[in-house]
């Protein structure tokens, strides 16, 4: 392909020091935290992530400034970001998502270099190919031993898989731990070994069990989504993918979600069985394994306290890294070996454009995660959404920012209709065959103008504040600075 | 004219607007709106209560609105309810005013 | 043939949300409820959005009913004046008794009717039975009016009047259906079956749907769109059904070509039932896809 090489990291030599540490104080100052490096987290621990302010800000009292941040994702809990972005303590945000006060603050213009988002993949991609180089990651883990061996279930918090955070403890020059779980050596099964790991620092409490925790993953009970889901079901059994070892990916959106059981009935019905299910895992997808419905369960981020005791005991749900996942410079991701994704959306377009990042006021409000890289590799991309939402179209003329390319969109299911990329006529041709509504997204996005109304324009400066990455690295799109 | 009395219709449930109806000073009407579509739909849903307003000849009145997502036909109802409420005639109203154009 | 009447969709007419989408889930008619479901508090305010609702969503060709307040409250009159203005298809009245309740009901339509400039006659009426001495009189409630399309029975209240409680089985309103569903046959209108309020208890629901069938009924209400496929699943024809229709309607076909009088179908005589109820199937069938 190229001369480009897998980056690595600095090579260090054990020599018998004690890597456990008194604080996050020592741990910046062991880890030489300086101006103008690039630090890392992940986001296993969601809305219930205690570390990242707390690294943040004794980095702060110690007047570093300058910092560029490379996390997994950001939540809504990170808002103390803002201060540090106001004294000159960050000065740049590597990001899958962005969420509540913080991204509102960046929409408008906050802060003065533009964001960069990433896909999944798209971020282990570039960490390997040395795009983001990680000075220091700091890791937070439910429990370790005291050399490093880490796993992501601990006496006070659990997130089972690490998937996100083995990408940074295999690429960082420094890898810090941080844990409120301090286990006796060796601490098995790891999902982070000790060779890769520099320090360990024991702190009271790392995280907020109810915030890691997402109840996203209910099945929803709302009648629109579930028709939606019902019907991508549907769409799913009638394409020729759907036979005995076919795999899928559903995301962990209302009606995606609720799009796993309808295809698990249908998979009882016709007798047939998944070789894997790929994704964030949450318990409807765990109970598919435990129900001897699929063979594996490949598992980046586990959502709840079912999937994560599925992934303690069940030897064939297995832990993978992001990088395995999605990574799309590789020899071939897990992703790539799927026949079915199904994603949610909060726009799509006349062109088959997903918008998975900013709301339709143009503040950004979501996430890529692993959207554009599943929709990617997938045989079939399957986006479920509703017409409208209160009075927000979603199927529009164009999306306020593109984070999936139509083409790697095949179908769209809403409550009023399901439409085909024409680019699929395969599958276009079989669905006209059923009796499933299939409608042109052009009839969808006059439906649901004709409901809404057309809303003004949204206004934006010419100030580029995000700059959006395909998974291979080129721009997509960018985010201009809302007017206030 | 005026209400006879202040007057409020709507929920703030989703998909629903919150309204409250009154006589102010003037011989103006105003209109104050919050709402979650503010950006996309705040000027067309401030321009159709001040419609609604003029052709049901209320003046000098004061709409608080707060919008929770309610398509234009939500807004027109619950605006009308308010109105009718405020007339003391939420019981005996001619429909061929409610009607549409 | 008369339109589908499987399922009607109860809507609350206070809410919004579900105003603008309840025609998404595919019901044969959606009754929008100003009775029971709304408080006396906002008797003008859920009038005026099923008003705005019937006047501006697009339902398709949904039939649109509404279930009105009864002429004893103070609502009643205001309703149908609102509803005949907003061009609903079909006023259900509550708790019918006598003859008399539809005629009072129709004076007053036809009295909108001519207000608002509809056609006299173009809305048509729905009676609902819900106490022992409407099912006593339901030959005449359904003769009563030639606006009338159906008859329906409530079943809660009626089992109160009854002194009894509704009962899995079903047992203690199978008089009331039956006669119910006669009444409807003699007068030549549609039988509509009573609501199943357990949503959760979805094999229970299903039950009853069979035995409706069975019974002849044209369709039950529904209060929650799940129950709608079930619904729709059952008074589906088989492939079977469809497959004999096809048959018997060929065969007439082909006797009316030739000048035969009676025909007949694998040693069975064809007759004019028997014709009929193949063309219901066959149209079923057709709009069942």
């Amino acid at each position: 392909m190229n001369e480009l090489k897998r980056h690595g990291k600095a090579i260090k030599v054990y020599k018998g020091e004690d890597k456990v540490l008194s604080s996050l104080e020592e741990a910046i100052d062991k880890a030489g935290v300086k101006d103008g490096m690039t630090i890392s987290f992940h986001h296993h621990f969601r809305e219930g992530d205690y570390t990242l302010n707390m690294v943040m800000e004794a980095i702060a009292k110690k007047g570093i400034k300058d910092i560029k941040i490379a996390s997994s994702s950001l939540g809504k809990i990170h808002e103390p970001l803002i201060e540090h972005i106001k004294k000159g303590v960050v000065t740049e945000i590597n990001t899958s998502g962005l969420r509540g006060k913080l991204a509102e603050f960046i929409s408008k213009g906050g802060l003065e270099k533009p964001i960069t988002i990433r896909s999944h993949g798209g971020r282990a991609r570039a960490i390997e190919a040395g795009e983001i180089k990680i000075d220091v990651a700091f890791l937070a883990v439910p429990s370790t031993d005291a050399m490093g061996n880490a796993s992501g279930i601990g006496a006070n918090t659990k997130c089972g898989s690490l998937g996100y955070a083995i990408v940074d403890a295999r690429y960082a020059d420094t890898v810090v731990l941080l844990t409120d779980d301090l286990k006796p050596y060796p601490n098995m099964p790891a999902s982070i070994r000790q060779q890769e790991v520099d320090y360990i620092v024991k702190l009271d409490k790392i995280g907020d069990p109810e915030g890691i925790s997402a109840d996203a993953t209910r099945f929803t009970k709302n009648p629109k989504e579930l028709k939606i889901a019902e019907n991508a079901a549907k769409v799913i059994r009638a394409l020729p993918y759907f036979k005995d070892q076919f795999s899928f990916q559903t995301g962990s959106g209302g009606a995606s979600l609720a799009v796993t059981r309808f295809l698990k009935d249908f998979m009882k019905e016709d007798g047939i069985k998944a070789s894997f299910i790929l994704g964030g895992i949450s318990q409807p997808i765990a109970e598919i394994l435990e129900e001897g419905l699929t063979d594996h369960l490949f598992d980046t981020q586990t959502f709840d306290a079912y999937a994560i005791e599925s992934f303690r005991k069940n030897p064939n749900h297995h832990e993978i890294s992001v990088s395995e996942y999605a990574n799309p410079w590789s020899m071939g991701s897990i992703a790539s070996q799927l026949d079915y994704v199904i994603l949610s959306a909060l726009e799509i377009d006349r062109d088959f454009n997903v918008n998975v990042m900013t709301g339709s006021d143009g503040i950004i409000m979501g996430a890529s995660g692993g959207h554009s890289d599943t929709a990617a590799s997938a045989k079939v991309t399957v986006i479920v959404a509703p017409l409208y939402r209160g009075r927000i179209a979603t199927v529009v003329d164009k999306v306020t920012s593109v984070i999936t390319p139509g083409k790697d969109v095949d179908v769209l299911v809403t409550e009023r209709g399901i439409a085909v990329n024409p680019a699929r006529k395969d599958i276009l041709a079989i669905l006209e065959k059923t009796n499933l509504p299939v409608v042109s997204i052009d009839a969808l996005a006059d439906a649901a103008l004709k409901i809404v109304g057309k809303p003004d324009p949204i206004e934006f400066t010419d100030r580029v504040v995000a700059n959006i990455e395909y998974r291979d690295g080129s721009i997509i799109d960018v985010i201009h600075q809302s007017k206030a | 004219m005026q209400l006879n009395k202040p007057a409020t219709s709507g929920t703030m449930d989703s998909c629903d607007i919150s309204i409250r109806i009154e006589n102010n000073a003037g011989t103006e009407n105003e209109v104050f709106l919050s709402s979650i579509v503010e950006k996309q739909y705040g000027k067309q849903i401030v321009a159709l209560i001040h419609e609604i307003l003029k052709k049901h000849q209320i003046e000098g009145v004061t709409v608080n609105a707060v919008d929770r997502g309610a398509l234009d036909c939500t807004i027109k109802a619950r605006l009308e309810s308010a109105i009718y409420r405020g007339l003391e005639k939420e019981h005996a109203l001619d429909w061929s005013v409610i009607d549409h154009e | 043939m008369s339109r589908l009447r499987r399922t009607m969709l109860y809507v609350p007419g206070s809410k919004p949300g579900m105003l603008a989408d309840v025609a998404i889930y595919g019901a044969d008619a959606i009754m929008f409820d100003l009775e029971d479901a709304i408080s006396l508090k906002e008797k003008d305010t859920a009038r005026m959005l099923v008003y705005n609702a019937v006047k501006t969503v697009d339902y398709s060709n949904t039939e649109l009913v509404c279930r009105i307040n009864g002429l004893d409250s103070p609502y009643g009159e205001r309703d149908i004046e609102a509803m005949v203005a907003a061009g609903i298809h079909v006023i259900r009245l509550p708790k019918t008794e006598t003859a008399q309740d539809l005629h009072d009901v129709e004076a007053l339509i036809e009295k909108y009717e001519k207000k608002y400039n509809r056609e006299i006659g173009s809305v048509r009426m729905m009676a609902a039975i819900e106490s022992a001495l409407g099912i006593i009189n339901a030959y005449e409630i359904a003769t009563a009016s030639k606006r009338l399309i159906g008859i329906a029975i409530g079943a809660e209240d009626y089992v109160t009047n009854l002194k009894t409680k509704r009962s899995p089985s079903g047992v203690e309103i199978l008089y009331a259906r039956s006669q119910l569903l006669n009444a409807a046959r003699a007068a030549g209108i549609a039988a509509l079956d009573t609501v199943f309020s357990d949503i959760n208890d979805m094999e229970g629901f299903e039950n009853e749907v069979r035995l409706i069938k069975q019974l002849g009924f044209d369709g039950k209400s529904v209060i929650n769109p799940k129950q709608i496929p079930v619904v729709h699943a059952i008074y589906k024809p088989t492939d079977a059904e469809v497959a004999h229709a096809k048959a018997v309607v060929a065969a007439i076909e082909e006797a009316e070509a030739k000048g035969y009088g009676v025909i007949s179908l694998k040693g069975k005589m064809v007759d004019k039932p028997i014709v009929e109820r193949a063309e219901r199937i066959l149209e079923l069938s057709r709009l069942s896809e």
